[in-house]
């Protein structure tokens, strides 16, 4: 880089940047041909991959894939309870989603939400703890929810940081700092805060947030929580930023060509230190799900691998923000159906089809998108042939 | 005495960090990101928990994980090298996926959530005292792998060509070099190694139990990256990780150390590696890039 030319002049700059933008938007067309069919394909070949991995589970377990399938819908989707629980599920998997994706589009791997969603639970925990007691809600959510967001992006500013200065690899600084950030909470907790005989803070004394079941009757005894509101805002926020602003533009830029960003004016340590940051806050945003929604302490070992699932919520959501959204409540889905079906088969079986789906969407949907665009072009090839020989 | 006892026990822990840690150097030399690591040691350990309960000694337990490490190694190969799918991803969802499929079979096979029954291991109760562990010969692997990754890595026409491979695959092909085979042999025998990882942990306990691995994978990853890709460097950091863990269990009674803080050492180790300070770190060049 350093070798490079000189930035470019402001007015080249803008230029260059334009016709990026032009160029893009040429391409729109042609994406959104394969776009409409390439938004549906991902979830249904992966869906069809892992029913068919998921029936070879059961059998192998001596049950019948029917009735296992047939549990797995009633108990999730079947009942206000269920249904409940699923969006609970839901809204801490979107966040985590968002995380990953919002990195994802700067090309950054953050391996690291599940630290990242710990420790923005904490944040929140620890300040609804020290808010005095009968703070109102409109005050304490707030301030708590931004405690979450903070502490999420402190963790991720860290990798951020250390890319942006050292060029020291996230995917490896954010699983250490996995590590490093449950060990640290686990001691503050064990040592310093923890009710006697648990694992958890103390209860929270302001900042609840309210739960489906104090308003509709039907989701009674499910965590179903407001807290799904914001997870949607942020969905709404995330698509904004990325795709309405100029540092979107910026971050996708990074993540599509570092080099051309670099060389089109765009600060790119910046931007990867900021995506950090940001990534951080949206998985700390889902750590308030469970302490302000559910429980009201912070418990170890709550995030219970939602950060990592967050993952496969993104690759299926392809790294935007409405189709993370889906994707978040397709794997709740199968999160909460393993408990569903646990008196047959062990409720494992969701856990390895969720893997099964992730790999299914790295693998076998490129390769039949490959398939599908080959196919189209012998098509239209054909039919220009046809074409031609009509003229003549 | 007490230093002697210290030194055992340190090699005892960091066995299966050296053998995992020898997997994920081919790996990466190879150019496929070493995320899989953790899923490949449990794997191997529920395979040799398997072998040894119905073949009955603990040698069926070493094929069993072997066999296992196989079965995970071709699914992350197919994955990687047939369908070019992102590794970073694919590492994450094999980890995933065994951690899942080892509960299901553990109750499918076990009827346990927890644990399966006690199996043979090597070495008699109580036989050759302190020195107990040297009678099991995956001690002795474990030591050896790194040494002779180091001997196949540096002197042999394979070791040239994996790292051809790994560094400049364009070049390595245009030699004559067939790129993803030697990338397959590559990730076997690494899928081997973290197998046998793996294997010495349940065999060490007589059982395998649910999650034994315990972030192994990662901290052997995290001795590849700070031992900067060379066997012997990698072979150091290993025990040191293993000194530290050593140190933490020595010193649980005292409290000096709230044992948290002990357990981030490794951790902490490799982001100050990667930030710089020991010096810039030179990955293979082809890592993670199988276009």
């Amino acid at each position: 880089m350093s070798t490079g030319p000189a930035t470019p002049p402001r007015e080249q700059q803008r230029d260059m940047q334009s016709t990026g933008e032009v160029r893009a938007m040429a391409e729109m067309p042609a994406r959104a041909g394969i776009g409409l069919a390439g938004g549906f394909l991902p979830p249904l070949v992966a869906l069809a991959i892992a029913a068919v991995v998921g029936d070879l589970l059961i059998l192998s377990f001596g049950e019948a894939p029917s009735t296992v399938f047939r549990l797995l819908v009633e108990g999730t989707w079947g009942n206000a309870y269920g249904i409940g629980q699923v969006l609970y599920k839901t809204t801490t998997l979107a966040c985590t989603g968002l995380a990953f994706a919002l990195a994802g589009r700067a090309g950054l791997f953050n391996v690291g939400a599940e630290g990242q969603l710990a420790a923005g639970g904490f944040g929140a925990a620890l300040l609804g703890m020290l808010l005095p007691a009968g703070t109102p809600a409109l005050v304490a959510v707030p301030l708590c929810l931004l405690a979450a967001m903070l502490v999420g992006a402190g963790v991720g500013a860290v990798p951020g940081a250390l890319r942006a200065k050292f060029g020291a690899s996230e995917v490896i600084v954010t699983i250490m700092l996995n590590f490093i950030a449950l060990a640290f909470l686990n001691w503050i907790v064990s040592s310093k805060l923890h009710v006697p005989e648990t694992l958890h803070t103390p209860p929270i004394v302001a900042g609840m947030m309210p739960r489906f079941a104090d308003s509709f009757a039907a989701f009674r005894g499910s965590a179903a929580n407001f807290t799904i509101v914001f997870a949607v805002l942020a969905a709404v926020a995330s698509w904004w930023y990325l795709f309405r602003t100029r540092a979107g533009y910026e971050l996708r830029a990074v993540g599509l060509q570092p080099d051309a960003a670099e060389y089109g004016g765009v600060r790119v340590p910046r931007v990867l230190l900021v995506t950090m940051c940001l990534s951080g806050a949206l998985a700390g945003l889902g750590g308030m799900n469970f302490v302000l929604g559910y429980k009201g302490y912070y418990e170890e070992g709550f995030a219970g691998g939602a950060g990592f699932l967050g993952i496969a919520v993104a690759l299926v959501g392809r790294n935007h923000p409405f189709g993370i959204l889906g994707a978040a409540l397709l794997f709740a889905t199968l999160s909460q159906g393993g408990l569903a079906v646990n008196a047959i088969v062990p409720k494992q079986l969701t856990d390895i089809l969720t893997a099964v789906v992730i790999l299914a969407v790295a693998t076998a949907v490129p390769e039949v998108q490959k398939q599908l665009r080959a196919a189209a072009a012998n098509v239209t090839a054909a039919f220009y042939r046809d074409a031609r020989k009509g003229v003549s | 005495m007490i230093l002697l006892t210290f030194l055992l026990q340190t090699i005892r822990i960091a066995i299966p960090y050296l053998l995992a840690a020898a997997g994920g150097v081919m790996s990466e030399r190879v150019g496929i990101i070493a995320l899989g690591l953790e899923g490949m040691m449990l794997a191997g350990a529920f395979g040799a928990a398997l072998g040894s309960y119905y073949g009955g000694n603990p040698w069926a337990g070493l094929a069993g994980a072997l066999v296992a490490g196989a079965m995970v190694t071709a699914v992350l190969a197919v994955a990687t090298l047939r369908y070019k799918a992102n590794q970073v991803v694919v590492g994450v969802a094999i980890n995933l996926l065994v951690v899942a499929a080892t509960r299901f079979y553990l109750r499918r096979i076990f009827d346990s959530a927890s644990n399966s029954p006690r199996v043979p291991g090597f070495g008699g109760e109580g036989a050759g005292g302190m020195f107990a562990s040297f009678v099991n010969p995956v001690v002795w692997m474990g030591l050896a792998a790194l040494p002779v990754l180091a001997w196949v890595l540096y002197r042999t026409p394979f070791g040239l060509r994996a790292r051809a491979v790994g560094e400049k695959p364009e070049a390595a092909a245009t030699l004559g070099v067939a790129v993803t085979k030697l990338r397959l042999q590559g990730l076997l025998i690494a899928g081997s190694l973290a197998s046998l990882g793996g294997a010495y942990l349940a065999l060490d306990q007589h059982q395998f139990s649910d999650s034994m691995t315990a972030g192994r994978g990662f901290i052997a990853l995290a001795a590849v990256i700070f031992g900067r890709w060379e066997p012997v460097r990698v072979a150091v950091a290993c025990l040191l990780f293993a000194g530290a863990e050593t140190l933490q269990i020595q010193l649980q009674g005292s409290q000096m150390i709230p044992s948290q803080f002990v357990e981030m050492i490794p951790y902490v180790l490799t982001i100050v590696a990667l930030a710089g300070v020991v010096g810039r770190s030179v990955a293979p060049a082809a890592l993670g890039k199988t276009e």
